[in-house]
């Protein structure tokens, strides 16, 4: 038997399909590829279900393996595993050799740099959800069965559709700088100029920068709030509305005893939600200054240090910081989140 | 975490039976308030369309005044997409190949895998179920900066780097809890009678799932595929991280990100490339904004 033959055979078959899975230079190359690869998995799929199927009376096991299977074992890779790798990182140095105990999180917290950060952050996390929902809801009760409703609704969602680097990119336009003797092309600035006003560069000026950078994560959000919002008033029972107008309350007074206390938990679940969308914010701090001008915040200075730093433990500390951050808001959340079905 | 908001949003629809306070369209009334509606219809609009029309118009004219001024002197052009999209130092067109082809598994491998599992936790007795499911609903929680550089270590050792595979596998871990939990919560309303009555008739697991569930569960999926499609189209993070910037696997947010930051002020490239990238998402929100809606508010608060 030529072994040989047959061990090079394999090899140049393995190596062939591995170069096709893992290279992808042309358009036409990388298409196929997806293509193939989703052909592939359903075809794996397909194949565990029929096997699965075969005998008449399956195990329950095995069906419930073949089915919930590769679910826990992606989460427990891509998940469980990366969670406490990284916070077991924390406790060590940047190149993760040694043991350091709590130094980078004394680090993080007692540096005037990350203290800079977790500054930024607070302001982020207070700002973004209050502005939004309150902008949100106004904006809902305001154009709320109007004749332009469908589509002032749209205007205002639209910003969830899109990147959050487009939306930057956006708002960067927006703040656009030009000395003051050549005409302004940044919208904002030109309003400046017509109020006979220096013109400003926004994203530069400390501390100031920080809003305007808040400025788009509010752009982003109100959508959201709104859309939830709107859905909580409209589902007020319309006997308690009428009941209130009978007894003369309108308007702004409506609104205040009326709609606020009514859709309190949707109100939560909205402040808690844009909270934690906040908390993680990485893209419009990247693409607006890149950390820079004293306006990194922990999702972004987690990035810089991880990948630009190398350094592995502070990068490690940080995220688990967000961790930790995340928690309180999503059990809040959660809780609130019952009280919101309860009612329905 | 807003994982059961679905219900909330879906109250629209329940309450447009037209009651009879509701059957009055009331008018904008109060000026104050028709004033503030305008303003912040403005200002959520304006920004968007200073840079749209900007991505119409000549370099010069870009370079030498503001997009307002276009009424004055109306003159436009698509230079600015042909140099993005073909231009030898941008090529945005090979980016948004590669967003397509980052796109395409990454959604439909995950909801593949989720419904499964959900099946499973819905319909299927297993020991240890329950403690499972509460364990996958709780890992929602996990920021995504969590498991980073541990991923990225592993695929380095498996040698995937350069390839799309660690922006696949990534994108359809992270998305498995969410969609598993909010495909189940689905599952768990289709009435079990009809699942009964398929065992009855001696159906086994697999046929109940493709015969009785996936037929009901179109809506679902399509509300989940929406917003996995566009979290996938939109993200950076994942993309940034795992593709880097090179050119044969790196998406458009990643590129475009990257052109802000070396050609931070060549705004007839950054314009034009903005909506390059926008245009796909912008086109599904229109046409599937219901779904689109109920997808978003469902994952809002994913990563």
């Amino acid at each position: 038997m030529d072994w040989n033959y047959i061990s090079y055979y394999f090899n140049w078959l393995f190596g062939e399909i591995r170069n096709f899975l893992l290279v992808a230079n042309n358009p036409g190359q990388k298409i196929f590829l997806a293509v193939v690869v989703i052909a592939l998995f359903v075809a794996v799929m397909a194949l565990l279900l029929w096997l699965v199927d075969r005998p008449r009376n399956p195990r329950g096991w095995l069906v419930a393996s073949v089915f919930a299977g590769p679910a826990l074992l992606l989460i427990g890779f891509g998940l469980v595993y990366p969670a406490i790798r990284t916070t077991y990182s924390s406790f060590y140095d940047r190149n993760g050799q040694n043991f350091i105990g709590w130094d980078n999180y004394v680090r993080a917290i007692g540096e005037p740099e990350f203290q800079l950060v977790l500054r930024n952050t607070a302001l982020w996390v207070f700002l973004v959800p209050i502005l939004a929902t309150a902008i949100g809801l106004i904006y809902a009760v305001i154009v709320d069965r109007t004749r332009f409703e469908k589509l002032a609704k749209t205007l205002v969602f639209m910003p969830m559709a899109i990147s959050m680097v487009g939306a930057s990119i956006i708002w960067r336009f927006v703040y656009d700088y030009r000395q003051a003797s050549s005409p302004q092309t940044g919208l904002l600035n030109q309003v400046l100029v017509w109020l006979g006003i220096e013109p400003q560069q926004f994203i530069i000026q400390q501390p100031w920068n920080n809003f305007f950078l808040i400025v788009v994560m509010i752009w982003i959000q109100t959508g959201f709030a709104m859309t939830i919002l709107s859905a909580a008033i409209r589902a007020i029972p319309d006997d308690i509305v009428e009941a209130a107008r009978l007894d003369g309350l309108s308007g702004v007074g409506l609104f205040r005893h009326i709609t606020v206390p009514s859709i309190r938990p949707a109100l939560v679940v909205v402040l808690t939600t844009i909270a934690m969308a906040t908390l993680k914010v990485f893209d419009i701090v990247r693409t607006m200054t890149g950390g820079n001008f004293g306006t990194s915040v922990v999702a972004n200075e987690f990035y810089t240090q991880s990948f630009r730093y190398n350094d592995k433990g502070i990068g490690a500390t940080l995220a688990v910081i967000l961790f930790v951050l995340v928690i309180p808001l999503v059990v809040y959340n959660v809780r609130q989140m019952r009280k919101v079905e309860e009612i329905r | 975490m807003t994982t059961s908001t679905p219900a909330v949003v879906q109250a629209p629809g329940r309450s447009s039976v037209p009651s009879r306070a509701r059957k009055v369209r009331k008018r904008l009334s109060n000026p104050w308030a028709s004033l503030a509606a305008v303003i912040i219809a403005a200002l959520w609009t304006i920004p968007t369309i200073g840079l749209l029309i900007t991505s119409f118009r000549p370099e010069v004219d870009i370079t030498r005044n503001g997009w307002w001024n276009v009424f004055g002197n109306p003159r436009f052009t698509l230079d600015n997409y042909e140099q993005a999209l073909f231009g030898g130092q941008t090529s945005l067109a090979t980016y948004f190949v590669n967003t397509i082809v980052v796109t395409l598994p990454s959604v439909v491998i995950p909801i593949a895998i989720a419904l499964l599992a959900a099946y499973a936790f819905a319909w299927i007795d297993f020991k240890g179920r329950d403690v499972l499911f509460v364990a996958v609903f709780a890992l929602q929680i996990v920021p995504i900066q969590v498991t980073l550089i541990p991923l990225l270590t592993q695929y380095n050792q498996w040698g995937l780097s350069g390839s799309f595979w660690p922006v696949w596998i990534s994108h359809s871990m992270f998305a498995l809890p969410l969609a598993i939990f909010l495909l189940h919560n689905f599952m768990k309303d289709i009435p079990a009678s009809l699942v009964e009555a398929a065992r009855v008739d001696g159906a086994g697991h697999v046929k109940i799932f493709f015969r009785v569930l996936l037929p009901l569960l179109v809506p679902a999926i399509a509300s989940f595929a929406i917003f996995q499609f566009l979290w996938v189209w939109n993200d950076l993070l994942v993309s940034l991280t795992f593709a880097g910037g090179r050119p044969n696997v790196a998406p458009l947010t990643v590129r475009i990100a990257e052109m802000v930051g070396t050609r931070g002020s060549d705004w007839f490239l950054l314009s034009a490339g903005a909506f390059i990238s926008m245009i796909v998402p912008v086109i599904v929100f229109l046409a599937l904004q219901r779904y689109f809606v109920r997808g978003m508010m469902a994952g809002s608060v994913k990563g």
